[in-house]
């Protein structure tokens, strides 16, 4: 018998909705047509549509969540956790994740083409918010003519995505999975997405956004890429990864990368740019900031009537969103008096733990699920 | 103790087997808190409700008379704080339901008083140097601590070894469970 280890070969598909005469209304107010949503699926929808998930992915995320794409050597990004057998097990639940919008992987964003000037939006493209994001997601789930979805779930980004969908169509969900998520950013966090884009808008290449078809801010969004990097990870799993080891290169002294650490950043910084639009990475940067589950109001009151069962994820390393985050998401549901588990767990990989740490979260997210399907049959 | 179909939150719920129990026997909706990985583990792995927290602190969050029952079952003597945690169960439940090891066990005198030795009986296992029980009490010390704080000892069972005792339990009960309150207490009380 063959042992079935993964998704095999999947592809990206693409939804398009929204047009001049029945425009995507976004929170700010502003309309845009048409809109494109690429997405991904995995696994098959049984007969009453009952068994779906949603993915939500993160920053620089994208549809392509698991599974290889023809010729890639790489896998998708969750790939350790969508599959048979996996977490979010494809041979029970047929899984769905999509590029956001104001994404820059198929979905409609700032590097998609404006019909009314027939050349790339850039800075025209109009704000976005988590919100919007979501009431995107749920064109597409309409689109599949699914009721409920048995859950929605993602880390990060993704986690405030999951929020929002309980407060935004709690009758659509059945339970919700935030994994190293808060339902706000703090000055810290957002501090550190001004970083990054100060550092694409500083690069003379950037020109207001309007870069399409000349010379890219490369060095901009490396930069960018960089300070991200280092907040996803740990002191301790960064001095794991590098220490103080040297790369062997026998250049003069020119503030090249010499140490291990510094090669690293630099690479992952120079060679983001060949996946990604850097004005995306201002809009999404810009929606997460904005992103408020409550608005300055308690949390438990913007989750009230909310019926979903929660299963909450933090890690103790993670210094990006601190395990505390979680907590308050946690204490809103005791408020709320929603069924909730929430669990901490240990790991030195800090925010990157939760593209790293299957085993544990495999264990939690997959009792979870078969309880929450229990729950539903 | 638990009335079939009522709200339970069970503090320090281990591995969950007498939530899990309790949802399955009397369809309750339970949430349980525990501070240890590997139990949590087990409660999810249960299907059960669980928040990663210690029970000193998990408790302040939640509204007076969340529940219908508040369970500490065998966790009031491992806590920092066993007059807060009380004092909070008290307030977050209508009724509390409480299991602890009885202190004063004929066992335990005897092990005391004859053999010079903390003593070491099947409902209080440990070692001194390994256990996990912050506080000593016996039956008696806990009758005695409800009257104080006027609170009302709604039922009580006494459990030996197998069985439950039917006399002098201060002396034969290795367990005591009390299932006790405080509104109907203040008010109810004659």
């Amino acid at each position: 018998m063959v042992r079935r280890t993964g998704l095999g070969i999947v592809e990206t598909r693409y939804f398009t909705f929204a047009d001049e005469k029945n425009p995507f209304e976004l929170e700010s107010g502003e309309r845009l047509w048409p809109v494109t949503l690429a997405y991904e699926t995995y696994g098959t929808l049984n007969a009453d549509k009952s068994n779906a998930l949603l993915i939500l992915h993160a920053l620089t995320g994208d549809a392509h969540a698991a599974g290889f794409h023809k010729g890639d050597k790489d896998p998708g990004w969750w790939d350790n956790m969508i599959g048979p057998g996996k977490a979010f097990d494809t041979d029970r639940y047929f899984v769905i994740c999509s590029n956001v919008l104001g994404g820059c992987k198929g979905s409609t964003g700032p590097s998609s083409i404006d019909p009314k000037t027939g050349r790339p939006f850039g800075l025209t493209f109009p704000l976005i918010s988590i919100k919007d994001m979501v009431s995107a997601q749920r064109i597409l789930i309409d689109h599949f003519a699914i009721e409920r979805l048995l859950a929605v779930a993602g880390g990060s980004m993704g986690g405030m995505q999951v929020l929002q969908w309980a407060v935004s169509y709690p009758e659509r969900i059945d339970s919700a999975i935030p994994i190293a998520s808060t339902a706000e950013h703090t000055p810290q966090q957002i501090a550190f997405n001004e970083v990054g884009r100060q550092a694409i808008m500083a690069d003379s290449n950037w020109r207001e956004g309007d870069y399409y078809g000349r010379s890219l801010p490369v060095k901009g969004l490396s930069v960018a890429r960089m300070v991200g990097h280092i907040t996803y990870m740990s002191d301790a799993s960064m001095s794991d990864k590098f220490g103080r080891r040297y790369k062997d290169s026998k250049q003069p002294f020119k503030f090249s990368p010499e140490f291990e650490v510094e090669g690293y950043l630099q690479y992952r910084g120079d060679n983001f740019i060949k996946r990604f639009d850097p004005n995306s990475y201002l809009y999404i940067t810009k929606a997460i900031d904005y992103f408020t589950l409550s608005n300055g109001k308690p949390l438990h009151g913007a989750l009230k009537g909310v019926n979903a069962h929660f299963l909450i994820i933090a890690f103790t390393s993670d210094w990006l969103y601190p395990p505390y985050q979680s907590q308050q998401i946690a204490k809103a549901c005791k408020l709320a008096g929603i069924n909730a588990t929430y669990c901490e767990l240990r790991s030195t990989y800090g925010h990157d733990a939760f593209l790293v740490e299957a085993d544990e979260q495999t264990y939690l997210i997959s009792h979870f699920l078969k309880k929450v399907a229990r729950g539903r049959a | 103790m638990v009335t079939p179909n009522s709200t339970v939150l069970d503090l320090g719920c281990g591995e969950g087997d007498l939530l899990f129990l309790l949802e399955q026997e009397k369809e309750v909706k339970g949430q349980g808190i525990e501070i240890d990985d590997k139990a949590l583990f087990e409660c999810v792995g249960k299907g059960l409700s669980v928040f990663h927290d210690d029970i000193d602190s998990g408790l302040v969050d939640y509204p007076d008379k969340s529940f219908d029952f508040v369970i500490l079952n065998q966790s009031l003597q491992q806590v920092r704080k066993p007059d807060m945690v009380l004092h909070e169960a008290l307030r977050v439940g209508q009724k509390v339901i409480i299991g602890f090891p009885n202190f004063a066990h004929v066992r335990s005198r005897l092990q005391i008083f004859f053999g010079g030795r903390a003593p070491v009986t099947p409902s209080l296992p440990y070692e001194w140097h390994d256990t996990p029980n912050l506080h000593f009490l016996s039956i008696l010390d806990f009758e005695r601590y409800c009257r104080k704080k006027k609170i009302t000892i709604e039922r009580a069972a006494f459990i030996g070894t197998q069985k439950r005792v039917p006399l002098l339990p201060n002396l034969f009960a290795h367990t005591g469970i009390f299932l006790i309150s405080r509104d109907q207490g203040l008010s109810g009380s004659s």
